[in-house]
């Protein structure tokens, strides 16, 4: 078992665009549940709009990466309205099940053979990057350090990702100590309450439904530079999986979701190196390599039950709000 | 908070609020808010069918009415929280019907709630920001440019700061709001009201489960809502409370207004008080419902009672078939 191998590539794992897709798509939920209230469990079909609003259209239009970057955006926000409209004037429980049955008919479309020649169906679409990667401006070479050691054409989505996440971060945080932070943070509270100072409610709940909306779908966005985009990887897992670093992280915090989702890939490499090397080395003999691989999202369960049950504020938390979470 | 613990001292009530008699629907000389026919059904059950009913204004109204006599159904109608079946009603001449209830507020009409709601994971402080009205930097694109409105935050603090006073809440300011008692939470609430510089504020049981010694502080902020220039509606259950503090009062039952008057006029019909607020809870229940056991058997008190009730039942049996006639 090489020890300093597995820790080498958990350690590169920081900076994969998954990991930070994932920091992406946990600050958009932050937005939503953290300071807002709302229960969206749709996250994947967030991430999906972003991720196929630039592929289909820069494969299917032939438009410049920028443009597709807002047409992703653009598809979010339009995803954000029509889940909304019908379901923000009622009790939070219901925006639950609309979003998460609006993330799988979003995934099953993406998927279905009719649209093969624009979704790709089960393929999923790739050969996107020559325009994205024609604005690369590093120069040709390999930069970085210890295990962060990348090429340019590898450096690119990252940083362009992280330049997006300290964007996210800063709007949520500039957002959250404004007075319109405070009529949200209101609204999580009690509603009627707010709507009793003459507050829009209904609005403020949409604002905030498109706000978060928009950053978890340059999430998705993010990955599908640094990657490929397939159907596979926007399943309902995908939510819970965001769901489990935003809620590691500390659900009402700025950089909580940041730390979350750091903390949640690392994590899953780590496990995903280790569990197959102690496998071979015969320390699990009840396991094969394969079933080696699922035990990590036993333990993702695992983990988000007791974050839940003992850490409800997560690690970044203010332990005060323990004290009287509901 | 000694200074608050004195004796209550009685005011001068406003007099003079109404036109002719006093009877259900009677007109006020200057009404803030008017309703008329008012009705919610729920199924088959009607809440409320308020045939007209207006509240004076610059006054202390009290509501009161047994449990279930759709005192909070009117006050959610009224504010827009909940909507009616037919009726209108309209606010200093202005019509509320499908008005959202944001709007109410906005338009000077605050409400408070039976079960408080403080904000718990906000603190004091920003509870009471929170009330105030026209702030620049509750718009989306706006609050992203603190320039614009950092000195009206500081300007809104300022007054949210001399309200906590006046409450006695500033030195909890800075907790989380869920860190305050249930009186302090209704104080609260009260205060994040005024924060919008209302004209018409409609207290839902400020008094239910407060201590006496904040009671007294209670009836007092009432008070100088009302000298500040307000109009308050409240509904209460505590008689003594309604009798010292308001200038009128509307009793309703069974979603009808039954009676209206000033505190001594209405108080004075002591069937009105005997049958909705429990005045002898200590008599034996059997008398009111008629279950008697044999003659001779009951205090003279129990019979004063049944007398009283008989000729209640018979005031309600009048009312109700005048209003029918009127229909």
């Amino acid at each position: 078992m090489n020890f300093l191998q597995i820790l080498s590539n958990t350690a590169a794992q920081i900076l994969d665009p998954i990991t930070i897709a994932y920091a992406l798509a946990a600050v958009g939920l932050a937005v939503h549940f953290g300071f807002t209230g709302l229960l969206n469990m749709g996250v994947a079909g967030f991430m999906a709009m972003g991720a196929y609003g630039y592929a289909i259209s820069v494969l299917t239009f032939g438009a410049p990466w920028w443009l597709a970057i807002l047409v992703g955006i653009a598809a979010a926000v339009v995803f954000a309205l029509v889940l909304g409209i019908p379901t923000l004037r009622l009790r939070g429980d219901y925006l639950a099940i609309v979003t998460i049955a609006a993330a799988e008919v979003a995934r099953l479309l993406f998927l279905t053979g009719a649209f093969d020649p624009v979704t790709g169906s089960a393929d999923g679409l790739s050969g996107y990057h020559t325009d994205f990667r024609a604005a690369n401006p590093l120069p040709p070479g390999t930069y970085g350090f210890g295990p962060w050691q990348y090429n340019e054409t590898q450096w690119w989505p990252r940083i362009f990702g992280l330049v997006l996440l300290a964007l996210a971060v800063l709007l949520v945080w500039a957002l959250m100590r404004s007075p319109w932070g405070r009529v949200i943070k209101g609204i999580r509270e009690d509603e009627d309450a707010v709507r009793a100072l003459g507050k829009n409610v209904f609005s403020y709940k949409m604002q905030a439904l498109v706000v978060g909306g928009i950053i978890c779908a340059v999430g998705g966005l993010v990955n599908a530079l640094g990657a490929n985009v397939n159907p596979g990887n926007f399943m309902t897992s995908q939510t819970f999986f965001v769901w489990t670093a935003l809620l590691l992280g500390g659900a009402a915090t700025i950089f909580g979701p940041v730390l979350g989702a750091v903390i949640f890939w690392v994590v899953q490499a780590f496990l995903s190196n280790l569990l197959p090397a102690l496998v071979n080395i015969g320390w699990l003999p009840f396991l094969t390599s394969e079933q080696s691989q699922m035990l990590r999202f036993v333990l993702v369960g695992a983990a988000l039950m007791l974050i839940v049950v003992f850490m409800p504020q997560g690690l970044l938390g203010n332990k005060k709000e323990l004290t009287f979470v509901k | 908070m000694s200074s608050d613990v004195t004796a209550p001292v009685s005011r001068a009530k406003s007099t003079g609020l109404h036109k002719g008699e006093p009877r259900p629907g009677v007109e006020k000389v200057d009404p803030i808010l008017v309703a008329d026919h008012v009705r919610r059904t729920f199924g088959g059950l009607t809440a409320v069918d308020v045939e007209h009913l207006e509240i004076p204004r610059h006054a202390i109204t009290a509501l009161i009415g047994p449990n279930g006599a759709g005192k909070t159904t009117l006050f959610n109608l009224l504010t827009g929280f909940d909507v009616p079946n037919e009726g209108e009603w309209r606010f200093n001449g202005k019509s509320l019907a499908r008005v959202p209830a944001f709007k109410v507020a906005r338009m000077g009409a605050v409400r408070t709630f039976q079960l408080t709601k403080a904000l718990g994971r906000l603190t004091v402080l920003d509870n009471m920001k929170l009330g105030a009205t026209g702030q620049r930097g509750e718009r989306f694109f706006g609050s992203l440019l603190p320039f614009l409105w950092r000195k009206q935050d500081a300007e809104i603090e300022e007054r949210a700061m001399e309200l906590l006073q006046r409450f006695k809440l500033d030195a909890k300011a800075h907790d989380y709001a869920a860190s305050l008692s249930g009186g302090q939470r209704k104080l609260l609430e009260m205060a994040r009201a005024l924060m919008s510089r209302p004209t018409l504020v409609m207290l839902d049981e400020p008094m239910a489960g407060v201590n006496p010694a904040l009671t007294q502080s209670l009836l007092e902020h009432i008070f100088s809502l009302k000298d500040e220039g307000m109009t308050v509606l409240f509904v209460e259950h505590d008689m003594h409370m309604v009798r010292h503090i308001a200038d009128w009062v509307v009793v309703m039952a069974e979603g009808r207004i039954v009676a209206e008057g000033p505190p001594d006029t209405v108080m004075r019909e002591r069937a009105v008080i005997d049958a909705y607020l429990g005045g002898h809870q200590d008599v034996d229940l059997g008398v009111v419902t008629g279950r008697v056991a044999a003659e001779g058997e009951l205090s003279s008190e129990a019979l004063e009672l049944v007398e009283e009730v008989k000729a209640f039942d018979a005031a309600i049996e009048a009312a109700e078939s005048r209003q029918e006639e009127e229909r």
